[in-house]
């Protein structure tokens, strides 16, 4: 079946570059995640205090979706409930994890405990950004561009959503990758059909 | 939109082995929650429902940790004479979970080896290959609704028709790490927990696991039905929940739609009911904004606690129960109302023809789900 939702949008950060739509935007060879990361929070002026609280993967996923979505348009263009996340990863939210249990032996931290669940990324863009819509959080051992094909594509061919911001958001320590796409039913210029292969194509971009 | 059936189910808790069981201490008033000494888990004393330290899941299990052993020994039962074949390709398994092996964090160093033998995909191959699923399981890590997200999956893949039949599987094991960040939230219950009530403080957490066999084979077309489901987002905190319960009323809302049914058509209500005061709070808000505050409403964590990513599961299949039987249960630990908004909380055991079961659920990152259940 040819495809019937367009990816209108896509953004990478790995490899200490952040990639918008294909292209390098931004390049820091900061020596480990937490400092890359707040590079490029300054680089994008997002001014959002709350960032500093999050965690590395929030951090990480926040800042995708900040790339992802500059000039979308897209909370104007759809209502709040139209709008969800559906994200993957391989690494559950161990990072947060580890951090969390060293600081608990001496004392516990509600403020680390609470990132221990991976789904918070998608709190965070939803908050960040008024996203109501539906969510997801999977975990698979690589990247599986055809059930997120088959879950997105689901969501958008029975109206549950106008618009998702899908794909995977991995970080263990100083390894990170983030790669996201904007899903709609609307082409736009520059989009590309939501098939497994476009998915894909665009993942293996970011080795 | 292609109906998807209930097959078949299991609860394995520290109250019963089987779904049987468990149903039968329910009706019983028989709660696991119980104290606990202080030691391994927490410094102080606490109330849990938890499994004996040297309880058996299966034979021969020493390979599998709890988590895994918990998740096997649940699949194990529910497919017992369910006729489901899991070699088939058209069978996928969905396991939900929150925390999964965490506990080796406790007792392993800290190494490349151990967060690989940690990783949610390393229990999910292990769980596979023992059954001998031939497709690449799912795993759903999704906060305190990860049950009803896998079911809701389990339902999407059955009808876009890739698959005819999931195995969805949920459990969590209640250790010093996921104790210690509960309580470093002031959120764990002083006593046994006690939801929608006035004087209700906090949770109690709780181990299980349990399990549901959804089929869109017609032949099993005289059995409860999975009729709809819906999850939403608060964007609003990501640890307190909706001020005005809107975001959750939208997944019920859309749950219902998509089960096509009005709110009226609802019997019961099996809520999350964790029993702190805003969680609680916020959901009789959402029910009332449904319009359905006069239906009996339920919450079972004064029987099992909170079993993160096992209570969805936990929940919906006493829900399916309570459809077959045609008997609410009660809520254990309720006794005087104590949210803002009038709410019909069941308080003792009902025997009445029951149709139609809505399932809700929220969890830390603002999400919150909804399922509908249909004779």
């Amino acid at each position: 079946m040819a495809a019937t939702q367009h990816i209108t949008a896509h953004c990478i950060i790995g490899n200490n570059v952040v990639y918008s739509n294909g292209k390098a935007v931004f390049e820091n060879k900061a020596a480990d995640a937490g400092a890359f990361l707040l590079s490029v929070y300054q680089f994008l002026e997002v001014k959002y205090p709350k960032f500093y609280k999050m965690d590395n993967l929030c951090k990480l996923g926040l800042l995708a979706s900040e790339v992802l979505l500059n000039g979308s348009g897209i909370s104007e263009r759809y209502k709040e409930n139209e709008i969800g996340i559906v994200l993957t990863n391989s690494n559950s939210s161990l990072d947060a994890d580890i951090k969390y249990f060293d600081q608990a032996k001496t004392a516990a931290s509600p403020a680390l405990f609470v990132y221990t669940l991976p789904n918070i990324v998608i709190g965070e863009i939803s908050i960040k950004n008024k996203f109501k819509g539906e969510n997801g959080f999977f975990v698979f051992e690589q990247f599986d561009a055809a059930f997120v094909e088959q879950y997105v594509a689901y969501l958008l061919n029975n109206n549950i959503l106008q618009a998702c911001i899908c794909g995977w958001v991995d970080l263990l320590k100083d390894d990170y990758q983030a790669v996201l796409y904007l899903v709609e039913q609307q082409e736009n210029q520059g989009s590309v059909p939501f098939t497994v292969e476009n998915i894909n194509k665009i993942y293996l971009s970011a080795r | 939109m292609m109906p998807v059936f209930i097959v078949a189910d299991n609860i394995l808790s520290p109250i019963g082995n089987t779904t049987a069981d468990n149903f039968e201490r329910l009706t019983q008033n028989i709660s696991g929650v119980k104290q606990h000494a202080a030691g391994n888990k927490s410094d102080v004393p606490f109330y849990a429902s938890l499994f004996e330290d040297d309880h058996q899941f299966f034979d021969n299990a020493a390979r599998y940790t709890k988590f895994e052993q918990l998740l096997i020994a649940s699949i194990s039962d529910a497919l017992k004479n369910s006729g489901i074949d899991c070699t088939d390709n058209k069978t996928v398994l969905i396991i939900s979970t929150t925390k999964g092996n965490i506990s080796m964090l406790e007792t392993d160093a800290d190494d490349p080896a151990l967060n690989q033998r940690i990783a949610l995909p390393t229990s999910a191959k292990l769980v596979a290959e023992k059954f001998g699923f031939v497709n690449q399981p799912l795993i759903v890590s999704h906060a305190c609704i990860s049950g009803l997200v896998a079911l809701i999956t389990g339902l999407r893949l059955l009808q876009t028709g890739q698959y005819q039949n999931a195995v969805v599987v949920g459990a969590d094991v209640i250790t010093r790490f996921v104790l210690s960040g509960f309580q470093s939230f002031q959120a764990i219950s002083a006593g046994p927990c006690k939801p929608f009530d006035a004087d209700r403080d906090g949770i109690n957490l709780g181990e299980g696991a349990g399990t549901v066999i959804l089929s869109s084979n017609p032949k099993y077309t005289h059995n409860i039905k999975l009729a709809g489901g819906s999850v939403s987002n608060d964007a609003n905190h990501i640890s307190g929940p909706s001020k005005t319960g809107e975001e959750l009323f939208y997944a019920i809302d859309t749950a219902l739609k998509a089960a096509g049914i009005t709110p009226d058509a609802i019997d019961f209500i099996s809520a999350h009911g964790t029993a702190t005061v805003y969680n609680d709070e916020m959901e009789a808000k959402a029910i009332n904004l449904a319009g359905m505050q006069n239906i009996p409403v339920n919450s079972l964590k004064g029987y099992y606690g909170h079993t993160l990513g096992a209570s969805g599961l936990i929940e919906a299949i006493i829900a399916i129960h309570s459809l077959k039987q045609n008997t609410i249960i009660p809520t254990r630990g309720f006794n005087q109302l104590g949210v803002t908004q009038p709410l019909h909380v069941a308080n003792h055991l009902q025997q009445i023809p029951l149709s139609n079961c809505l399932k809700t659920a929220s969890g830390f990152g603002g999400c919150n789900a909804a399922i509908v259940l249909s004779k």
